[in-house]
């Protein structure tokens, strides 16, 4: 009798691993598919050459050079606008924020922007950066639209990362006398490096691979030149004028490929989009490794 | 409630006087009154929840930490007379000479020796001779230097429950504080490290006072010098630890320390 059960049971088992199983080959299947089409239809272009080209009316001599320098560009003033201001509202809202209605309203804004549509970023860019702050149709625009996106991805990853420390850490920091800066700066930073990062790298993949928000604030789809040089040899060597040039980036470039009628230009879209996919899986991938090794470095 | 009774040899060295703690509108401590002798272990005995750990982490102003705690009264530190419970004085003064070890081991994530010296670098001390000097006298003190000397620069988590322990003990003696307060240090902890860390207590109180919270009766009577037995929120009785176990004034003290409640 007892047996019985216990045989159906494990052979329910069996199904469900199974199924498991399978819906798992499925997903990582598709994905395999997806990109061995991409390679099959794009390959033919991907050499040197294609990464050193402007964009041309001809496919074949047509490159990514101006789109990935722009998405390079980009995703730099998307660092520097989203980490600082992402991973400092973490620290803020784990570490010193009282429980009150204010900080509630807070964090379930915070919850909600998550949910926002980019293209809504995009409006928001158009509006703030490109019309009222008149920072143009430039970079610094697009970077500061993405940065804002990535927000909520940045903050979140870091609360989380943040509450995974023990209280016990915090308290026997305190009770050396530490100040709460002073914990924040030795500890908790310290010892949640790993989550942050990997929430950082995940936002940026995320960013990468955007295009509604940046084709609203007008990121150009036929860019035959590249970004003022961030170098100058006149003093002070340094110049942002960069950050106000016009600018594409990958996924517009494949997007305006995509909606050529000729032939030659859907392989150029098929090439450019491999590239954008190494891009966003060497960025994950990277992620997973420095999450490994802090893991390694650290437990509780 | 049995007045504070100290030895007529002994010296204070802390002396809490009609202490209230509240969390938020919740009265946990009522009226607390205790003198803590110098050089000798004060033991907080008590069923769960009787507010001795919510007591021992007053000396060390560690409710500062979280909203909405409240103390009323004074706790004085004695020789110099300073109210460690009082507005003015900032709690990070106070845990520089009150240093705490918790229940469950409790080492940074960083090697042993960054452990030891935590306290000292936050004081703006890194002079590497003088930390070394440090590291050894504490470690020595703590009874962990011969198993560790040759790997201080490994990390802390690769030493067992009681050496954890016993890191923190030097973590928190690094720094020469007058008081050392100990939130039930062996309850994680297997007997023979238990014994290590009981022994370990007697041999500290040469040069510091200790004040421990303690679950286990056993350990009570066995290391400290006075103990005050606390029930809701109260100190039922105070005296010196084998008067309290041999003789117990109230009823309650007696019902405990026999295992008829608790």
């Amino acid at each position: 009798m007892g047996g019985k059960n216990i045989k159906v049971a494990k052979y329910l088992d069996t199904i469900f691993a199974l199924t498991g199983l399978l819906l798992c080959f499925l997903s990582l299947g598709l994905i395999t598919v997806l990109f061995i089409d991409l390679f099959i239809d794009g390959a033919s272009r991907l050499n040197y050459k294609f990464f050193t080209s402007f964009p041309s009316r001809f496919p074949e001599k047509a490159g990514i050079l101006s789109a990935w320098v722009g998405s390079f560009a980009v995703m730099i003033v998307t660092a520097i606008s989203a980490i600082p201001l992402g991973v400092g509202a973490g620290i803020y809202l784990e570490e010193y924020a009282k429980r009150n209605w204010f900080t509630n309203l807070i964090e379930i804004n915070i919850a909600n922007l998550a949910g926002v549509p980019s293209i809504i970023y995009g409006l928001l860019a158009l509006g703030l950066f490109v019309y009222i702050l008149g920072f143009g149709e430039s970079i610094l625009t697009g970077g500061l639209a993405l940065g804002l996106l990535i927000l909520p991805i940045v903050i979140t990853a870091t609360r989380e990362a943040i509450r995974a420390i023990p209280q016990s850490i915090r308290e026997a920091s305190f009770a050396c006398g530490a100040t709460r800066w002073q914990t924040i700066a030795h500890h908790v930073l310290p010892y949640s490096m790993g989550g942050i990062l990997t929430g950082i790298i995940i936002g940026l993949s995320r960013a990468i691979g955007e295009t509604a928000p940046l084709i609203t604030v007008g990121a150009l789809t036929f860019i035959a030149f590249l970004p003022s040089p961030p170098l100058t040899f006149e003093f002070p060597f340094i110049s942002f004028k960069w950050l106000f040039d016009g600018f594409t980036v990958m996924p517009v470039q494949i997007f305006n490929w995509v909606s050529r009628p000729q032939k030659g230009f859907h392989v150029n879209a098929a090439a450019a989009s491999i590239v954008l996919m190494i891009m966003t899986l060497l960025m994950n991938g990277l992620a997973i490794y420095i999450r490994y090794r802090f893991r390694k470095r650290i437990r509780w | 409630m049995v007045k504070p009774e100290l030895a007529f040899f002994d010296e204070i060295k802390a002396e809490v006087r009609n202490l209230n703690f509240y969390y938020g509108d919740n009265k946990v401590l009522q009226d607390i009154n205790l003198s803590v002798a110098r050089g000798k272990i004060t033991a907080l005995i008590g069923p769960s929840g009787c507010g001795k750990t919510t007591f021992l982490r007053c000396f060390n102003r560690m409710h500062d930490l979280y909203p909405g705690n409240r103390y009323e009264g004074e706790i004085i530190l004695h020789p110099d007379g300073l109210n460690i419970l009082s507005p003015e004085v900032d709690p990070i003064k106070v845990r520089m000479q009150i240093t705490m070890v918790f229940q469950k081991p409790n080492p940074f994530p960083k090697s042993i020796y960054e452990n030891v010296v935590y306290g000292l670098r936050i004081r703006g001390i890194n002079k590497k001779s003088y930390l070394d000097e440090v590291v050894e006298k504490s470690l020595k003190s703590a009874a962990l230097w011969d198993e560790v000397k040759d790997r201080l620069h490994k990390p802390a988590y690769d030493l067992s429950g009681g050496q954890q322990q016993r890191l923190c003990i030097a973590r928190a003696i690094a720094t020469n504080p007058a008081i050392l307060l100990f939130d039930e240090p062996t309850s994680a902890l297997d007997p023979i490290a238990t014994a290590k860390i009981e022994e370990l207590m007697i041999e500290l109180k040469r040069e510091l006072t200790i004040i421990i919270v303690t679950h286990n009766m056993q350990q009570a009577a066995r290391v400290s010098d006075y103990t005050a037995f606390m029930y809701l929120g109260r100190i039922i009785e105070f005296g010196k630890t084998d008067r309290i176990f041999t003789n117990p004034q109230e009823k309650l003290t007696e019902d405990y320390i026999t295992g008829r409640f608790g």
